[in-house]
């Protein structure tokens, strides 16, 4: 995988909330085609990471490039533009749109993404409710459409945060096999996730996370062996 | 021989009703283009009746300037109104949106006194006559009542701007990204949405509803530096009365306080005045949020 550079590499990344230093100097880089997944516990700054790379926090010194292009330049509402798609961990659906608009509301950046037919192929259940309130979807359901609606932009890279949380296992299981459906299509994604036996099933490598840092990286082959490091430092 | 109703002759019942008409036509043309700005912006924005007069003024000025009549007026008011709101707003307004709301509110009070302040100097007080075009003038006899053409067009009118807008933000991609804006205005940037830009045309959009209400006034009432002023208030009370931010509630409040205070007009003149504030304050009591507002 390291033979090329890499689609997003980011280096030294510090990120402040206001006074609150929550980033010091994160390091990670994510190759094409690949699933990386950021473990660590509640506040280490997981999500503070992935806010950092799109640009919702502007707080933010360091090194990170896209595709080969400085991404600390770019404002906020051109950094989908360059490829990169964002799934909040608090999903995004917005009530005041229905499903359909909610789906259709991100612009399309390339023509890589999928048509509206693929979507619905994919997420049957978004058809037969895209003329429903955006809010009145079940939490898994507005999970699918909060994915499906930055799968159709195209983007090359998609950043997820917390996808399967607070869902039963049926829909966490149907969300693995998208996640799964997306690698299988070359989508390259930045998944942050606490749960890790659902993160085994998809991911390359992980990256853990300490106290506002990357403190270990390693391929899902070792996940095995540091199970139980893993579950000191996760506390689970 | 006339006819009365609760010993009210039909001539004066419907004679109010349809001032009335005409004042929540206006009513509901300037809160929904409150409305629209507090909904984006979370400003409130004091300077929208100087930008109602300053529509009613750019139709006086075409006239008499430059012999421009009230149809191209129609037109080129909102828009010279709304594209001076959306300088103001990139310049001045987009400063302040990381402020404490007091400070957007003082910004545009100051900005509507210099506004008004300016033009009282230069034309005065007094209300300036601005004639409506000639297929516009005279009325017609509908037997129960005279109706002025002019302010049969005005209700008309504003019907068609209030639903056209409306239908704006309710089906279109652009209302897509302005209500979805409103909700999370960090969200839809990260999705590539330009929301600086989108907030400066709302801002635009408001103040050109404003500007277009008042070209359409100044054929009914009189041409003034003032006269945004004395209608700003009642404005800001039917937008509490219709919940603020709520777009449906602002028009259909429009509408119907305007109508409440015709009648009051015909059953107990002394109470006109202060009827909308009456029903403010009982609104104020039960529903907090307003008629249409989302309990916060």
């Amino acid at each position: 995988m390291s033979e090329s550079a890499p689609l997003l590499s980011v280096r030294d990344l510090n990120a402040w909330y206001g006074e609150s230093h929550a980033l010091h100097g994160v390091n990670l880089e994510v190759h094409r085609g690949e699933t990386v997944t950021l473990l660590g516990r509640n506040g280490v700054g997981k999500t503070t990471t992935l806010r950092a790379i799109i640009g919702i926090i502007r707080k933010r010194s360091g090194q990170m490039t896209f595709d080969g292009r400085d991404l600390m330049a770019v404002p906020l509402h051109r950094t989908a533009y360059l490829g990169i798609g964002y799934v909040p961990e608090e999903r995004g659906i917005f009530s005041t749109l229905s499903v359909e608009e909610n789906l259709l509301l991100p612009p399309v950046v390339s023509a890589d993404g999928m048509s509206l037919e693929e979507i619905f192929d994919l997420f049957p259940n978004l058809k037969e409710r895209r003329n429903s309130q955006g809010t009145k979807l079940s939490g898994g359901e507005q999970q699918m459409l909060a994915m499906a609606r930055i799968l159709r932009t195209g983007v090359k890279l998609l950043l997820l945060d917390e996808p399967t949380e607070g869902l039963a296992p049926v829909i966490i299981q149907r969300i693995g096999e998208v996640l799964s459906e997306l690698k299988n299509r070359g989508i390259t994604v930045l998944l942050v996730e606490q749960n890790f036996r659902f993160a085994r099933r998809i991911a390359d490598r992980f990256y853990l996370m300490e106290h506002g840092q990357v403190t270990s990286s390693f391929p899902v082959s070792e996940l095995e062996s540091r199970m139980e490091a893993l579950h000191e430092a996760l506390g689970v | 021989m006339t006819m009365m109703i609760f010993g009210i002759p039909v001539q004066a019942l419907m004679g109010q009703l349809l001032v009335g008409l005409i004042n929540g036509s206006f009513y509901a043309m300037l809160s929904l283009g409150l409305a629209i700005i507090f909904g984006m912006l979370r400003i409130i924005n004091f300077a929208h009746g100087a930008q109602y007069m300053l529509g009613a003024f750019v139709g006086y000025l075409l006239l008499t300037h430059f012999g421009i009549g009230y149809w191209p007026a129609l037109i080129l008011a909102p828009l010279i109104v709304g594209l001076s709101g959306m300088v103001i707003e990139k310049l001045a307004i987009s400063r302040l949106y990381n402020l404490d709301h007091l400070y957007g509110l003082l910004f545009t009070f100051g900005l509507a006194l210099v506004i008004e302040g300016t033009f009282r100097y230069f034309y005065g007080v007094s209300g300036k006559a601005y004639t409506p075009p000639e297929m516009l003038t005279g009325g017609v006899n509908l037997g129960f009542m005279f109706l002025p053409i002019y302010r049969g067009w005005v209700v008309i009118a504003s019907l068609i701007i209030c639903i056209g807008t409306w239908l704006l933000i309710e089906k279109t991609k652009l209302g897509s990204y302005l209500r979805a804006a409103t909700e999370n205005p960090t969200l839809v940037q990260a999705f590539g949405v330009n929301v600086p830009l989108l907030l400066t045309l709302t801002y635009g959009i408001g103040a050109g509803l404003a500007g277009v209400a008042g070209i359409m006034a100044a054929p009914v009432y009189q041409v003034s530096p003032l006269m945004g002023a004395e209608l700003i208030i009642v404005v800001f009370a039917v937008v509490v009365v219709g919940g603020m931010g709520s777009i449906l509630g602002a028009i259909t409040t429009g509408y119907m306080l305007g109508i409440a205070e015709g009648l009051t007009k015909v059953f107990y003149p002394e109470a006109s005045n202060i009827v909308i504030f009456v029903i403010m304050a009982l609104v104020l009591l039960v529903r907090p949020a307003g008629l249409f507002g989302k309990d916060a």
